[in-house]
């Protein structure tokens, strides 16, 4: 694989999945039930002990 | 216990040192191999001494193991105290160039002592340390791999001592942060790969269906260090008995590969790491669950996807090309979002709980940790602004901003940790005493910003004197006059730095005495318990 085309990759479809991975872990996150799993996992280190 | 695996492989490893030591081609590298032969020899000696014939109790595979973790927290605190006392010397070296001491101790030998014991041995043994100790208990299950914890304890600090030693006799491989030459690189692989096996073991294992963002933190520092690990040290050695290897890559390919390792050293070992620390020990000290658990979500994928590109900061103005020096700024700029959000998140997590900052001292420690961590991450964007850069390169203002890093928020957040821990992992009912956790807290604090501030005016001075022009365009100061000049701050960097490594002393003695099981008799902190007030009798009637 060439350098020209790797950076072609990059700056194209490689961008674009990042992006989107990026975009869609903060969407995973404020999904709208997610509070009540969040408030769980949070309380995770207080079960051991 | 019986060491008869561990005795057989020490030996012939002690054996492989001698023959390298006898058949090495170059001075250096024959010292290295007899300082490796005396510690593999000594410790096959202990272990021959330790030797149990009477069968080895059962394992409860129920019970955490935390023998691994407790040697890792002494390590921590010993590698501390030799890594901050080195600083203190090589600041005094700058200050007084007499006290260097030539050719091991000087200061171009003992700078990267320096750096890899505070980074590395300090830094990387409370990172291994509380790691260990975090994941077990947000997992609830135990250690995976048997044995495994101790190869990957010892294994480290055989690293340590290695690149320690090598510096002193003149082996490195000049690239910042990652001076050990090729041998003790692929010995660090060895034992880097082990910790990420023992570490995402435990995980698979867990019982708690959910992992704890702690655990994302310390496993995305494991995993990327062993990338930057391995692709900035790809070299070919001159010799396999010899001290000296080329770099896979020349001139700014070279370059940029090691300040792309460099950054990314202070990214996911200094920052990652140390946030898997803030996002578990912040919670327990308070008592509190962290403020916001969706908010460390995003902290966390903001943080993976911003750091590794701002490495070409590092190298403004030079060969680099510009796009990617523009391109290194504007996602150093970008890390300002993750690094405010992490520093609300630990900082709100005492919301409803601010009291505890005045009365209780471990509290403050990690509460100002966080604010040192809000203030350099707030400071390093700033200074990767070309314009800003091209005035504090090169400068104190670097090494300002770094400490104001390393000692603010690595250093207090580590004590932070290791102060929760101790008592816990010795079974103690608490720390001998909390007026010493009071006094290494003061002591740290000033200490830190009479270094920073002493190097801050340092920096802009030395960055003014060298772009002072006259009239006629001939530079007004020579490089010698800048030094000069510089002369009564490193002594104010030098008493910052004193005071710094007097307060880990004092952690030492404290630590030392909790897990000898004593307790200091003293006045309760004020604000700790209510006060009782006695009824005073009234007189004037």
């Amino acid at each position: 694989m060439s350098y020209d085309l790797m950076r072609e990759f990059a700056d194209s479809w490689g961008l674009l999945a990042m992006v989107l991975f990026f975009v869609g872990c903060i969407a995973f996150a404020l999904r709208p039930r997610g509070r009540t799993w969040a408030d769980q996992a949070a309380r995770i280190p207080f079960k051991d002990d | 216990m019986k060491f008869g695996t561990e005795i057989v492989a020490l030996s012939l490893f002690a054996f492989a040192a001698v023959v390298a030591a006898g058949f090495g081609v170059d001075a250096p590298f024959r010292q290295h191999m007899w300082v490796l032969f005396f510690v593999l020899a000594g410790f096959t000696a202990i272990l021959l001494r330790n030797i149990d014939l009477k069968p080895a109790a059962p394992i409860d595979p129920s019970a955490y193991m935390d023998g691994p973790i407790r040697y890792g927290t002494i390590a921590t605190v010993f590698w501390g105290v030799v890594g901050m006392l080195v600083g203190v010397v090589i600041a005094l070296q700058l200050a007084y160039p007499d006290l260097n001491i030539q050719p091991r101790f000087n200061f171009g030998r003992l700078r990267p002592l320096h750096t890899s014991a505070v980074v590395f041995a300090f830094g990387g043994n409370a990172l291994l340390c509380t790691s260990l100790y975090v994941v077990q208990r947000t997992c609830r299950a135990r250690l995976f791999g048997g044995n495994l914890a101790w190869f990957v304890f010892w294994g480290y600090q055989l690293f340590i001592v290695m690149a320690a030693t090598g510096y002193l006799l003149g082996i490195t491989e000049s690239r910042e942060y990652a001076e050990p030459e090729w041998y003790v690189d692929i010995w660090l692989t060895i034992v880097w790969v082990a910790y990420l096996i023992l570490f995402l073991g435990t995980i698979l294992k867990r019982k708690e269906p959910h992992i704890y963002v702690a655990n994302w933190f310390y496993l995305s520092f494991i995993v990327t260090i062993a990338m930057l690990h391995v692709v900035n040290n790809l070299s070919m050695p001159a010799s396999f008995l010899g001290s000296k290897s080329y770099s896979a890559f020349s001139g700014v390919q070279d370059a940029l590969t090691q300040w792309w390792y460099g950054h990314n050293a202070v990214g996911f070992f200094l920052t990652a790491g140390f946030l898997g620390m803030m996002y578990y020990f912040v919670p327990k000290q308070a008592n509190r669950p962290v403020y916001s658990y969706r908010l460390s979500i995003i902290h966390f994928w903001a943080l993976i996807f911003l750091y590794i590109w701002a490495g070409p900061h590092h190298l403004h103005y030079t060969a680099l090309p510009d796009w990617a020096q523009t391109l290194g700024m504007a996602f150093s700029i970008m890390l300002w979002m993750p690094s405010w959000g992490g520093m609300i998140n630990g900082l709100m997590t005492l919301s409803g709980a601010w009291d505890k900052i005045r009365t209780d001292p471990i509290i403050r420690m990690m509460v100002a940790a966080i604010a040192f961590y809000g203030m350099s991450t707030f400071e390093g964007p700033m200074m990767s602004i070309k314009t800003v850069n091209s005035l504090s390169h090169y400068t104190d203002w670097t090494i300002g901003h770094v400490h104001s890093g390393a000692l603010g928020w690595v250093g207090l957040i580590s004590f932070g940790a290791i102060y929760y821990m101790v008592p816990k992992l010795w079974n103690r009912e608490r720390l001998y005493s909390l007026r010493l956790v009071t006094w290494h807290f003061w002591l740290a604090t000033l200490g830190i910003v009479v270094y920073a501030a002493a190097m801050w005016v340092s920096g802009i001075m030395q960055g003014m004197m060298w772009r002072e022009y006259d009239e006629q365009g001939f530079l007004v100061y020579s490089f010698a006059e800048s030094v000069a000049a510089m002369h009564p701050y490193y002594l104010m960097r030098a008493i910052g730095g004193a005071m710094y490594l007097s307060g880990a002393l004092i952690m030492a003695w404290n630590i030392t005495m909790t897990i000898l099981g004593r307790q200091r008799k003293e006045q309760p902190l004020p604000g700790s318990v209510s006060a009782y007030q006695p009824a005073r009798s009234q007189t004037w009637a």
